[in-house]
């Protein structure tokens, strides 16, 4: 025992010299595999773009930036494991991610307490940047969207609105309370609520009891999953209205999924791949020529966090923790791919959130909706 | 004898775990994760041997009982947490110890009430119920958690998050060494005599006048506390839980610990234990075919060799009559 | 109901609401009904619970996907009632082979076996499905394709109903004729009736027990695969542990009318899926999470298993030495 406790202390003297090759180490944690992966693959492709250009522009500070991605498997205590891996073994800088905010919650304190940065690019919950002052995100939070689809329906008109909660989410309970608020407050009637769980197939009971109040509108906020289905059995059911949702509709899936039923509803999401600026189309046909596809929000916001780190790193001259750390905080107006960030002083990025509807099965985009 | 020599192992190990806690702070992080999952790995297959191994029944459910330990242990760290380390004068090594190891209890004994709650019913019927009910309740524990006001105690879907990072070395090895030491003077008590009864044939050992029913409950409660230790432990050192991190996955992660080990052999379990658990980390990389080749070992085994890897008889001498 | 009469629950309960979420759990229960049928019969021949029938059930609805695939282009030629019909049975061949396969391999060397290492083998087996579907569909959903038009039934007053639930329906009932044929009429059926009596009986009689065994695995996956189907047709959305959920439930609805016994299957089929279907469609209303339809299951198990664990329609039985 005593001399795997030697063994082991040795290891940590040994590895305190930092990178043999003299590279800037940055960690990544995502979700490669498991229930989220197609996620944590999207982000870890906008991650790795975000690296390439990089170090195609000739690095940083001189040096070339190695990225070491560790897949946390979707799964509960294996991203704090592997950001303590990242951190003691890889002797990264700063740490990229998680795309889910119940992961990034696990990783937020272990980054704070090594004093490495940590960005995570889409972490929407609100509590995830409270774990320190070490702890970013490059994404709005759910407050922010959920208001952001209420101001929507009262633009649109609308007087009564149905919801529908993902209680096994709480990016989705997060969303439908601010959602709620807002437009209770300015004047729209919520006409009942109903809730499921992730992973649900059945809406039926909960659809029957939502067309009973006759909304205008049904705010479905979980993810593209469970929405596809929902669409479908709403249309089956009778029900014509559109539904209404946030970033976690984000994928094709849910238009395989929901066919012509999805088509034209609403929701909110980071950036949109439509958008005619030359810096987005030029980042969605360097996406393409890369990996074959249209980005989606997920690996725009994970590109936006490696370019705002290298940013920080120009900026701070050193990689050094505290240094980086403040020039991180710094960041002001950053033109990134998901709109114009600044962080605030709660380690947040302030900047707006567009709408998209379905239209002959494409995401399009309808309006800019600033905070 | 035998006595002797098993007080002495537990205060040693008891020693050896202080010793090292003392100067984990000179280990590297990662490698003391490892040791950490290691040793809360261990609680749980010892644990889970007494009722799958010892006594012959099958629990499905033990992530369930390790998230009740979670989520009391965290509940009082964190809701009583300050006002018990004032009254224990003042935040310190001591009061924090003391605050640690009453939720550590509290976690543990709400775990072996679940216990008994699923038991009693379960326990009067034949071993594949008990599987199918320790599943159920499995589930129910995570949606019941689930479903919780994400402002409330146990903080709904995404679960309890700040919760203080007590878990050390000692803290985890202690409890690792005292579960065995306990499972094993249990096992061969007169207690341990009852047990053996139930697996080997329940029907026999009812009619010889041993209630079985009682004996399983027994088995089942303790099982479940361990259970709940280990859990008060892993929220203590992962500093935020979730119920998604409990659900049936996770048992079966135990129970092919203890399959692979040797139902029955206290040995067994734990070289399993440690081996899967180190095995999980290097093989990372391979996470999509882990579960494969894990499920096709269970196949296998059952076939060719259903006493595990390492049996109880391999370390146990022969006993004369 | 426009006013003549007060009526205190009539905002919260309206009679056509309630019929409608009737219409919603008859649909749901009569594939779970499918689905508990195998356990039924399994569980009847070979007295364990063969974990592995909801992991045929995903089996069935991927199977049926790639058909489609397959036959694109021929699909496109046929009217849709043929195209379903076709995918459908060779789904159900395929599954039926599967099942075979899985018996002769994994549960057939274990035959004289003690139970538990019986049900640790069809946990390996639910797992190495599950895994190894995720391996080779990959772990995100993945959409069914529609076969049967979409579309509503027309004159039912409020109520909708979809030709999807009505061909669902149909082919359920279809299939549980077809079953309760087979198992009352032919040969082979009456041979599977007399092994589930008494297996060492049957073969004096000159029964092949394992020729009949073979028969109920196949038999059983089939029914599951066309409830894999049937459930991806009205839950157009597959992925490798979709079969987890619904295959206990269905397990439970087997409990439910009794364990072995096919007609009991059928209505603890219907009585979970009406159950489910109600409490997700008033829990909100009553202030309860609509999660909780996941515990409605395991929360019959337990009480049924207290007060008649012979199930509804099932013969108490006395374990035999």
């Amino acid at each position: 025992m005593a001399a795997l406790v030697l063994g082991l202390t040795g290891c940590k003297q040994q590895g305190g010299g930092g990178d043999a090759a003299g590279d800037i180490v940055i960690g990544e944690v995502a979700a490669l595999t498991g229930g989220t992966a197609t996620f944590g693959t999207s982000s870890n492709a906008g991650t790795k773009m975000a690296v390439a250009e990089i170090n195609m522009a000739g690095g940083l500070l001189g040096k070339q930036v190695r990225l070491v991605t560790e897949d946390d498997q979707s799964k509960q205590g294996e991203a704090g494991t592997v950001a303590k891996k990242l951190i003691s073994r890889d002797k990264v800088v700063a740490m990229l991610g998680e795309v889910a905010s119940g992961r990034s919650l696990e990783m937020g304190p272990i980054c704070q307490k090594a004093g490495v940065p940590m960005i995570s690019p889409a972490s929407t919950n609100a509590k995830v940047t409270e774990a320190g002052d070490y702890v970013f995100r490059v994404c709005f939070i759910d407050p922010f969207q959920g208001t952001v689809m209420g101001k929507f329906a009262i633009s649109r008109g609308w007087k009564k609105v149905a919801i529908l909660i993902d209680t096994k989410q709480d990016y989705s309970v997060g969303l439908s309370q601010y959602f709620k608020e807002y437009f209770a407050k300015n004047g729209g009637t919520i006409t009942g609520e109903q809730s499921y769980g992730s992973g649900d197939k059945d809406f039926k009971a909960q659809l029957t009891a939502i067309k009973a109040g006759e909304p205008d509108a049904i705010f479905a906020s979980g993810y593209y999953n469970e929405t596809g289905l929902i669409a479908s059995q709403a249309r089956e059911l009778g029900i014509t209205v559109p539904l209404l949702g946030g970033d976690g509709w984000d994928s094709p899936s849910l238009v395989e999924v929901a066919g012509s039923a999805i088509e034209g509803s609403f929701f909110s999401n980071h950036f949109s791949n439509e958008d005619t600026s030359p810096k987005i189309q030029e980042f969605v046909k360097k996406f393409q020529s890369v990996y074959g596809k249209v980005p989606d929000a997920m690996a725009a916001l994970a590109y936006d966090s490696g370019m705002i780190l290298a940013d920080a790193i120009k900026r701070a001259g050193t990689t050094e923790g505290k240094a980086l750390r403040d020039a991180i905080a710094a960041t002001k107006d950053f033109d990134g791919i998901t709109g114009k960030i600044t962080l605030d002083e709660k380690r947040n990025a302030n900047k707006s959130a567009v709408v998209l509807t379905i239209k002959n099965g494409k995401f399009s985009y309808v309006e800019t909706v600033a905070p | 004898m035998k006595h002797h020599t098993s007080h002495f192992a537990l205060l040693l190990a008891l020693a050896v775990s202080l010793g090292v806690s003392l100067c984990s702070s000179q280990l590297d992080d990662y490698y003391l994760d490892i040791m950490l999952n290691v040793g809360i790995n261990v609680i749980l297959a010892v644990s889970l041997n007494l009722v799958n191994g010892h006594t012959g029944q099958f629990s499905l459910g033990h992530a369930a009982f390790m998230a009740v330990g979670a989520y009391g242990s965290s509940m009082v760290t964190l809701e009583m947490g300050a006002s018990m380390m004032r009254v224990l004068g003042g935040a310190g090594p001591v009061a924090e110890s003391v605050t640690f190891l009453v939720a550590l209890l509290v976690g543990g004994v709400s775990a072996a009430v679940c216990g008994w709650i699923v038991g009693m019913p379960s326990l009067r019927l034949r071993g594949d119920y008990l599987a199918i009910v320790t599943l159920g309740f499995n589930e129910i524990i995570r949606v019941v958690l689930q479903n919780t006001n994400g402002d409330g105690p146990f903080g709904g879907a995404l679960g309890l998050k700040g919760i203080p990072a007590y878990t050390s070395f000692f803290w985890v090895f202690a409890t690792a060494a005292i579960a065995i030491y306990t499972i094993g003077a249990l096992v061969n008590s007169t207690y341990g005599r009852g047990f053996l009864a139930v697996r080997d044939d329940e029907i026999a050992g009812e009619s010889m006048g041993i209630n079985t029913t009682r004996y399983k409950v027994l088995a089942f409660v303790i099982g479940s506390f361990f259970a709940g230790l280990a859990g008060g432990l892993y929220a203590h050192l992962r500093t935020t839980i979730s119920p998604e991190g409990f659900n049936f996955l996770k048992s079966v992660d135990v129970v092919v610990m203890v399959i692979l080990g040797g139902m029955g052999s206290t040995v067994g379990v734990i070289v399993a234990a440690v081996v899967l658990t180190v095995l999980n980390e290097f093989l990372r990389d391979f996470e999509q075919y882990r579960m494969i080749v894990f499920s096709l070992l269970l196949i296998v085994m059952m076939i060719v060799r259903p006493q595990g890897l390492l049996p109880a008889g391999l370390f146990q001498r022969r006993k004369r009559a | 109901m426009q006013g003549q009469r007060y009526e205190p629950f009539a905002h919260h309960f309206p009679l056509s609401q309630f019929l409608q979420q009737l219409l919603n759990g008859l649909f749901l229960g009569s594939i779970y009904a499918l689905i508990a049928l195998g356990y039924t019969m399994v569980y009847g021949v070979l007295r364990f619970i063969n974990f592995a029938h909801g992991d045929v059930f995903m089996l069935g609805a991927f199977t049926g996907l790639y058909l489609h695939k397959l036959l694109g282009p021929m699909m496109a030629m046929m009217p849709w009632p043929v195209a379903m019909l076709v995918i459908l049975l060779l789904a159900m061949i395929i599954c039926a082979a599967a099942g075979i396969l899985i018996e002769f391999l994994a549960y057939r060397p274990l035959r004289d076996k003690p139970r538990l290492n019986v049900l640790i083998t069809a946990i390996g087996v639910s797992l190495l499905l599950e895994y190894t579907a995720q391996l080779v569909f990959g772990a995100t959903q993945q959409p069914f394709p529609v076969i049967i038009p979409k579309g509503n039934i027309g004159g039912l007053g409020g109520l909708t109903v979809t030709i999807t639930q009505v061909i669902v329906l149909v082919t359920a009932v279809v299939l549980m004729i077809a079953l309760r044929f087979i198992v009352m009429k032919t040969k082979l059926g009456m041979a599977m009736r007399a092994l589930s009596l008494n297996p060492t009986a049957s073969a004096l009689m000159g029964v092949n027990n394992s020729v009949v065994i073979s028969f109920t695995f196949g038999l059983g996956s089939a029914l599951a695969a066309a409830g894999g189907i049937l459930y991806a047709s009205l839950y157009p959305s597959i992925e490798p542990f979709m079969g987890v959920l619904p295959g206990l439930k269905a397990f439970v609805a087997a409990v439910l009318g009794g364990i072995g016994n096919i007609p009991g299957a059928a209505l603890g089929g219907l009585i979970i899926g009406v159950t489910e279907t109600l409490v997700a469609g008033y829990s909100d209303t009553l202030g309860i999470p609509s999660g909780y339809r996941d515990g409605v299951a395991f929360v019959i198990l337990i009480l049924i298993l207290l007060f008649k664990p012979s199930g509804l329609l099932g013969k108490a039985e006395r374990e035999k030495v």
